[in-house]
């Protein structure tokens, strides 16, 4: 989705957002709330610059507006694969901006994702991953990697990957698998901005994923075996 | 002196904290294995590749995980990245001095994808929670597999990171960057160039890692302790974060042109920056201290 389009229907009231060399910063206005919004577009990669960029805008907004919620826009094909942004330690730039959230999240701020087109591996852990609850469109398309790529790496055949795609959720690419395995909150279908509000309203409670994982049976261990090592157990609980 | 990058996971545990004092929390007996890999009939390891538990540092008692890059390459799949969780969650409830990470990993496990890059963000999560909770962390980079992929952003969110001048510490691996980009872009057997570009001595002249030590647990070890007596302020704030910004821009600003890894040690005024791979970890840091970037 364009994000003009996709703007004008979180935002009804109006938004005032720019972008620059395909990242998104500005704001919206919800009811009697200013939401802070931050996000990248074109499916552009996750290079140093573009981590930077979007770590200045979050800095700047608690700096200058505490409290203000943070909308985090997704749109990207990921990290960005070049020697240049290796040699300059691209690993450091994505981990100050995952920590530009949580310095966000912890002075505050309700911090909302919304994947509105592509979220993909190192792209989408420092963004949409990192906020208090990440939602999704249901065309949005998350995943690792494409399955040839991960066929070629794993040495599975790739016709394996595809059958084992069609009803497991670690594998197939898409919101609704990562719904069941708990990394999305829910997926937004309709009314965007109705949904933004109820976002919103929210209180950050902490990392659920693991919890939501199991009750949603996407990812059945990841939540038993934080209990065990949490209650000094050596068995997980049925 | 025995080698850390050839020792396993658990020698590492053994020979770099107080002996006999590493207590693992669901242990190999636990014989938790990865619901995952059995139907793409890839093997499972009953510690699913990663020993957490609670040791002894110099006396000081401490929060440990160890990454076995035997088994998948170190890579992050859902009990891995749980296990990771659970003990960082765990120090929130029982405060030890520090947790000390010893990564080892290629980042997500492809085999359990979706589950894996899931897990890799709950690690990093819980990294900066315990570090909220004003409990430092230290990361340790010096096996063969190197620490890549998330686990590589995981690290760069720790109170400071520890590596050798073997250990490799980046985003994505050469290959992938190669078969994405061309062998123009980077060659990825060009094995002095990756190294140039991802290795310890690099990452300290940029002043992504603190202390850059010999390949020995012994040198770890010490290098731990010392981090351990210095790491005063754990949490996050504003100020410190708006400092990294500005070393990033200046980063970015003065380097970000240049191609060779070599030209930016000579434009931090490093004498003979060719020489440098050669030189002993000692004498590296003996030459290079005070033309380092000073990030963090």
């Amino acid at each position: 989705m364009d994000w003009h389009t996709l703007t004008a229907a979180l935002f009804p009231q109006g938004a005032s957002i720019v972008e620059a060399h395909q990242v998104l910063t500005g704001e919206g206005t919800v009811g009697d709330t200013t939401i802070a919004v931050v996000g990248t577009t074109g499916h552009t990669p996750i290079g140093v610059d573009v981590a930077l960029a979007q770590a200045r805008f979050i800095l700047q907004t608690v700096r200058e507006h505490p409290g203000r919620p943070i909308l985090i826009l997704v749109d990207t094909q990921g990290q960005r694969l070049r020697h240049r942004d290796e040699m300059l330690g691209i690993n450091a730039f994505m981990a100050h901006l995952g920590k530009c959230v949580e310095l966000a999240r912890r002075s505050g701020h309700r911090i909302v994702a919304l994947v509105y087109d592509q979220a993909l591996s190192g792209g989408f852990i420092t963004s949409g991953l990192m906020a208090d609850a990440c939602y999704a469109l249901p065309h949005a398309t998350i995943r690792v990697m494409g399955l040839p790529a991960m066929a070629r790496i794993t040495k599975v055949p790739e016709e394996r990957l595809t059958e084992l795609a069609v009803d497991n959720p670690v594998f197939a690419p898409g919101p609704e698998n990562y719904l069941l395995m708990g990394g999305i909150q829910e997926i937004w279908r309709d009314d965007l901005s109705a949904r933004l509000i109820e976002a919103l309203a929210l209180e950050s409670t902490g990392d659920v994923r693991p919890a939501l994982g199991l009750a949603r049976g996407g990812r059945v261990l990841s939540q038993r075996v934080i209990a065990a090592i949490l209650a000094g157990q050596d068995t997980l609980a049925p | 002196m025995s080698s850390y990058l050839e020792s396993t996971a658990r020698e590492r545990l053994a020979r770099l904290f107080d002996a006999g004092s590493f207590q693992e929390f669901l242990p190999p007996s636990s014989r938790i294995v990865s619901p995952h890999l059995g139907q793409l009939n890839a093997p499972v390891a009953f510690d699913d590749g990663v020993a957490v538990g609670r040791a002894l540092l110099d006396n000081r008692p401490v929060f440990v995980a160890a990454q076995e890059g035997g088994f998948m390459g170190g890579a992050v799949g859902e009990v891995h990245g749980a296990k990771l969780v659970g003990m960082l969650r765990r120090a929130i409830l029982k405060a030890p001095d520090a947790v000390v990470l010893l990564l080892e990993t290629g980042g997500v496990r492809l085999h359990e994808a979706n589950a894996g890059l899931i897990a890799v963000s709950e690690v990093m999560r819980a990294v900066l929670d315990v570090r909220a909770a004003g409990i430092p962390v230290i990361a340790l980079v010096g096996g063969a597999n190197g620490c890549f992929g998330g686990m590589g952003i995981v690290a760069r969110c720790t109170n400071a990171v520890i590596m050798s001048e073997e250990g490799r510490l980046a985003m994505s691996g050469p290959e992938v960057i190669e078969t994405a980009s061309g062998v123009e872009e980077f060659d990825a057997r060009d094995r002095a160039l990756v190294w140039r570009t991802t290795g310890g001595k690099h990452r300290y002249l940029l002043g992504d890692c603190q202390a850059l030590v010999a390949d020995s647990i012994d040198d770890f070890r010490a290098a731990a302790i010392a981090q351990l007596e210095t790491t005063i302020s754990p949490a996050l704030t504003l100020d410190a974060l708006e400092q990294e910004q500005a070393l990033l821009a200046a980063r970015l600003e003065n380097f970000g042109h240049v191609r060779e890894p070599y030209d930016l040690w000579r434009t931090l005024g490093v004498p003979d920056p060719e020489a440098l791979p050669l030189l002993e970890a000692e004498a590296f840091v003996a030459l290079v201290d005070s033309h380092r970037l000073g990030a963090r």
